[in-house]
């Protein structure tokens, strides 16, 4: 047999979602968290055998004894941060989404949530960061744990966003989650003069015909369409949701006042996420906007490539640009 | 005279193994990476099952929704590459379709789906999900007077969820001796070695205290995986296990020995080599 001929391998299972000329930063919640470790002895790390692929391998050779591998066991570990938090230490527990949400839900519900301890569940590859199939995809994420009560839910933009985001959900005393971009990890909001706030919304850069509220790796996405728009002689507000709950409500209905174009823009189902978070704070308040959600399709998504399946489903910057045209014309 | 047909057999099937790896390698050069260690680990195993003609499996391959089919469950669904490989070997994919491996729109998605690839019967990935299904499809098949088998392959890590125990607690009790676990079991997860994640020996006494017959083969002893496979037939008092002990690479002396294994890089250079002793190994 002939050797086959060399086809696409971006469809790895922890394929980079970075442009080719972006800047990064490697494994920001790694680092942030070691960091962080080094003044506050009683930060704790967990993994369930994916502490190469959560970034969680920087804390864990920087503080060994502080960090507890539970095997994949993705309930044992949840429960195992509970009891961790019950005696005085603040856990962070990482896996991939998909294992953290469908399959250890009741363990973080009951056992974390539920007693309101300060554990820190990290959550890698959200939405659709792996073109590995449904199995890791974790698109329903957010809908899953918005309902949780007492649950806190980060969805930060890039390596910045992370790395400051680490030590506020240690300090904040309830349970956390964190959807975490890993590896190579873009740079973008250190030039928008930009800090992270816990419950805070912040709004980048302001425009007169199109908003965008956007959350996640999204917002680096929606500031790539905003520039490319201006072009065409659109301009565009972003308006970056870093927590997801609780919401920002200020800012959002601050956002959606006046006759802009409304676009929601999340790497999530359109079902259960910042969208409808957005639509029912809208319609709570009373105000009649339309809004325009750029977001996963309700279906399973394809195994392939990521650039590929950023296009198809639109998350690409191709995608939301045509998608903002297409509703202003 | 039957020690001749026994051997004749195991030969036959150590080929296959052979084809299986030759086409698992095929498969990661498409790629350039993947679970290429474990794809060859396994080869004999999946041989034992899909070997054309010779193989443990009830199938019709150009057929795979026969309703009298044994079911083989892949639960590690990172093992596609080894599963794809053998279903071309049975002769329910195209030998030339394994070129487009990982590709977009390919019917062969790195990680194993029941909805992309005929003879995939479920969709797993996630671990430890395999073993609840095979419990039901026992149940069913009993209950509908089906006579066909069902088998999970399961990996050693899988050993590390809770469903796997829940599942093999079931399939105990119900004394579903239609249901085999095979357990490949290559001591290597995705942080580092087994032994160091989690401990999960004694394998064979956990599932003897669950109420499985366990029977424990070296898992790439072609004669050793054919007499074990020959014992669970036998045994029709509740559900057995196969527990094989593999060798990350097999096959390709260099591969064995590297480090990195669990997800492989193989530079472009080595896939050439890489063949080359694999024909070299069964030559």
């Amino acid at each position: 047999m002939s050797a086959p001929v060399k086809r696409l391998t971006t469809s790895a299972m922890i394929a980079s979602f970075a442009d080719a000329d972006q800047r990064t930063n490697s494994v920001p919640f790694g680092h942030a968290l070691a960091r962080l470790a080094d003044e506050r002895p009683e930060i704790v790390g967990l993994s369930a055998d994916l502490a190469k692929y959560t970034d969680m391998h920087v804390f864990r050779d920087a503080h060994p004894e502080r960090f507890f591998q539970m095997g994949m066991a993705e309930q044992a570990m949840l429960g195992a941060a509970a009891g961790l938090a019950e005696v005085g230490l603040v856990p962070f527990a990482s896996t991939y989404s998909v294992f953290a949400t469908r399959r250890a839900y009741d363990f973080l519900c009951l056992d974390i949530a539920e007693p309101n301890l300060n554990v820190n569940v990290v959550g890698a590859l959200p939405g659709l960061t792996t073109g590995y199939g449904p199995s890791h995809q974790a698109t329903e994420d957010l809908a899953i744990l918005r309902a949780c009560p007492n649950l806190t839910i980060v969805d930060p933009c890039d390596s910045v966003d992370i790395e400051q985001a680490v030590p506020a959900l240690a300090d904040h005393p309830g349970p956390t989650y964190l959807r975490l971009l890993r590896g190579k990890v873009p740079t973008v909001l250190d030039e928008y003069d930009y800090r992270f706030e816990l419950g805070r919304a912040a709004s980048l850069r302001g425009g007169n015909d199109v908003v965008f509220i956007s959350t996640g790796l999204m917002t680096m996405r929606a500031l790539q369409a905003a520039e490319r728009l201006q072009k065409d002689h659109v301009d565009v507000a972003v308006l970056h949701v870093p927590t997801i709950k609780p919401l920002d409500t200020d800012a959002i209905l601050n956002a959606v006042r006046g006759d802009r174009l409304v676009v929601t823009c999340e790497n999530h189902t359109r079902i259960g996420g910042l969208s409808e978070a957005v639509a029912a704070t809208v319609a709570y308040a009373g105000i009649a906007t339309r809004i325009v959600p750029a977001a996963l399709p309700d279906e399973f998504l394809a195994a392939g490539a990521l650039p590929t399946l950023h296009d198809r489903y639109g998350l690409s910057t191709d995608a939301l640009c045509a998608r903002v045209k297409k509703e202003l014309s | 005279m039957t020690t001749t047909i026994i051997e004749t057999k195991a030969t036959r099937i150590a080929q296959a193994a052979t084809r299986i790896r030759r086409s698992a390698l095929l498969m990661g050069e498409v790629q350039g990476q993947g679970y290429i260690g474990q794809a060859l680990g396994v080869a004999d195993v999946l041989a034992v099952f899909y070997a054309r003609d010779d193989g443990e499996l009830r199938l019709r391959p150009d057929d795979p929704g026969w309703d009298g089919r044994d079911r083989f469950l892949l639960s590690i669904g990172h093992y596609a590459i080894a599963l794809y490989a053998a279903l071309a070997e049975a002769g329910t994919i195209p030998l030339e379709e394994l070129e487009t491996y990982g590709a977009d729109e390919s019917r062969l998605p790195m990680s194993g789906m029941a909805s992309y690839t005929p003879g995939m019967e479920i969709s797993g990935g996630s671990l430890g999900h395999g073993l609840g299904v095979a419990c039901g499809m026992g149940l069913g098949l009993r209950h509908r007077g089906n006579p066909a088998r069902v088998f999970n392959l399961l990996s050693d890590g899988e050993l590390d969820e809770g469903s796997t125990w829940e599942a093999a607690l079931a399939c105990a009790h119900h004394r579903l001796s239609n249901v085999t676990a095979i357990v490949d079991v290559n001591g290597l997860q995705a942080d580092g070695p087994t032994t160091g994640v989690l401990r999960t020996e004694p394998v064979t006494a956990k599932w003897e205290a669950f109420g499985w017959h366990a029977v424990r083969v070296d898992g790439n002893d072609v004669p050793a995986l054919l007499a074990g496979v020959d014992e669970i037939r036998s045994h029709l008092d509740g559900p057995s296990v196969l527990i094989c002990d593999t060798r990350i690479g097999r096959g390709v002396p260099f591969l064995e020995t590297r480090e990195k294994a669990h997800f492989m890089p193989v530079a472009e250079h080595e896939w050439q080599a890489a063949r080359h002793a694999l024909e070299g190994d069964r030559s």
